[in-house]
């Protein structure tokens, strides 16, 4: 333990060397919403879900490197409204239709957007047209539901070390590709043991034939919310 | 007074409204699910008639809504009526609800808005096997259907949101007791629901 420490919403968190404020504030067992974060992945900052106002400004906390004595603020009124935006763009930009999506329940998006006390996704819908990979035997890709967290992208690449998947285009062009010949998923090498099967936090990556394993109201996040399963702390390491 | 009611009454409600508040509800692009759910308030809907009194509405078969202070509406809007009765309902309530995942995203009338309209129709009346090859359905009273399905704040503004697939009878009723209390209905992250 380092004696290094900053103010999260008024309490002292400890840091060591080279942490990030998520990492920090989870291995002191506080919860920050994020979605493109993952404790055993590099940090990606893309989502912005988990901005906190550091010092004053409005930074990514999965990639600002936590600093002696600096001021962050979390759980703030003004700060989840601007986390809850970035979840409304989420949903209006893809087509997420949780009563009809075997991940609800399990969904980190659908869960975050609980946990802001999100109840309308405010802007207009985009209702993009996108395709459903169901080439792989074991695997179903959908792009409707994919948010572009990177973190298929990641595990891939720096833990499977098979990079089947990857992000191609800029901007609002933005999309998730696979690293095939065909560009379909059933043609890559990807497989169920692969740490991409497993860190998908929406439905874009589903196991198939596990429909309603768990019926829904006794999913994950309908048990307990994602801030009690989310948050860190040292019993979860 | 039956206990349910004078438990609504209770705290911030020792005064009935008179007259009576006016609700009116109804489906547009929507399953009829949602006022099932509310429905299964089941003895608790006698206590809600002692405040309130129902406009147009499935329940009273009412056909135009009239000056109301809530509006209730489940069901997104697919065709030139459901326009036409969003807008109505906003000109006539003070208060507008949309209730279920279909008013609030579209739901899954929405699953067509990625295919073209001209399309689905074809396959639906003219392509399909089995069918009696009627021809696409062209009778002057039937509203024309939206290029795509939209959620209600898309097209008027919406002041509350009860999301679900239904929401529960339990956040409708807690909902409604606070609104009829004159509270701001609470968004309590236990009791939201997509599902």
């Amino acid at each position: 333990m380092s004696d290094s420490c900053f103010s999260l919403d008024g309490a002292s968190i400890a840091f060591a060397a080279g942490q990030t404020i998520l990492q920090a504030a989870m291995d002191a067992g506080h919860y920050i919403p994020h979605l493109c974060f993952h404790p055993e992945l590099k940090p990606h900052g893309s989502c912005k879900v988990c901005s906190v106002r550091v010092d004053g400004n409005m930074m990514a906390s999965c990639t600002t490197p936590a600093r002696q004595g600096m001021k962050v603020e979390s759980a703030t009124t003004e700060v989840d409204d601007q986390r809850r935006a970035v979840v409304q763009m989420l949903f209006v930009e893809g087509n997420h239709f949780c009563p009809s999506c075997e991940q609800s329940g399990r969904c980190k998006l659908q869960a975050t957007a609980y946990e802001l006390q999100m109840t309308s996704p405010h802007f207009d819908h985009f209702f993009p047209d996108r395709a459903v990979d169901a080439s792989h035997p074991d695997f179903l890709l959908d792009f409707n539901r994919c948010i572009l967290c990177s973190l298929c992208v990641r595990a891939s690449r720096d833990v499977d070390q098979k990079a089947v998947f990857g992000l191609a285009g800029r901007g609002i062009g933005t999309r998730l590709i696979v690293n095939s010949e065909s560009g379909r998923l059933g043609d890559s090498d990807f497989a169920a043991t692969d740490k991409a099967a497993q860190v998908c936090p929406v439905g874009a990556i589903l196991r198939k034939r596990q429909g309603f394993n768990v019926p829904i109201g006794q999913r994950t996040y309908d048990v307990a919310p994602i801030r009690e399963s989310d948050r860190g702390g040292p019993e979860k390491r | 007074m039956n206990p349910i009611a004078a438990d609504l009454k209770s705290a911030d409600m020792d005064t009935p409204r008179k007259p009576k508040v006016r609700i009116a509800t109804t489906s547009l692009a929507g399953c009829f699910g949602c006022h099932m759910s509310f429905l299964d308030i089941d003895e608790r809907l006698v206590a809600l008639l002692e405040l309130v009194e129902f406009d147009r509405s499935p329940l009273t078969d009412i056909k135009v809504c009239g000056p109301c202070e809530i509006g209730i509406i489940e069901g997104g809007v697919c065709n030139a009526e459901n326009v036409h009765v969003l807008r109505t309902f906003r000109e006539q309530c003070t208060t507008l609800v949309a209730i279920g995942a279909c008013a609030i995203n579209g739901g899954l009338p929405a699953q067509r808005n990625h295919l073209p309209l001209a399309t689905l129709l074809q396959e639906v009346y003219t392509t399909r096997p089995g069918l009696a090859h009627g021809g696409i359905p062209n009778d002057p009273e039937l509203p024309l259907p939206l290029h795509k399905v939209h959620p209600l704040h898309e097209v008027v503004k919406v002041d509350y949101f009860i999301p679900g697939c239904p929401p529960s009878a339990e956040v409708i009723w807690t909902f409604l007791s606070d609104l009829l209390a004159g509270r701001a209905p609470a968004s309590d992250r236990r009791t939201i629901h997509f599902d």
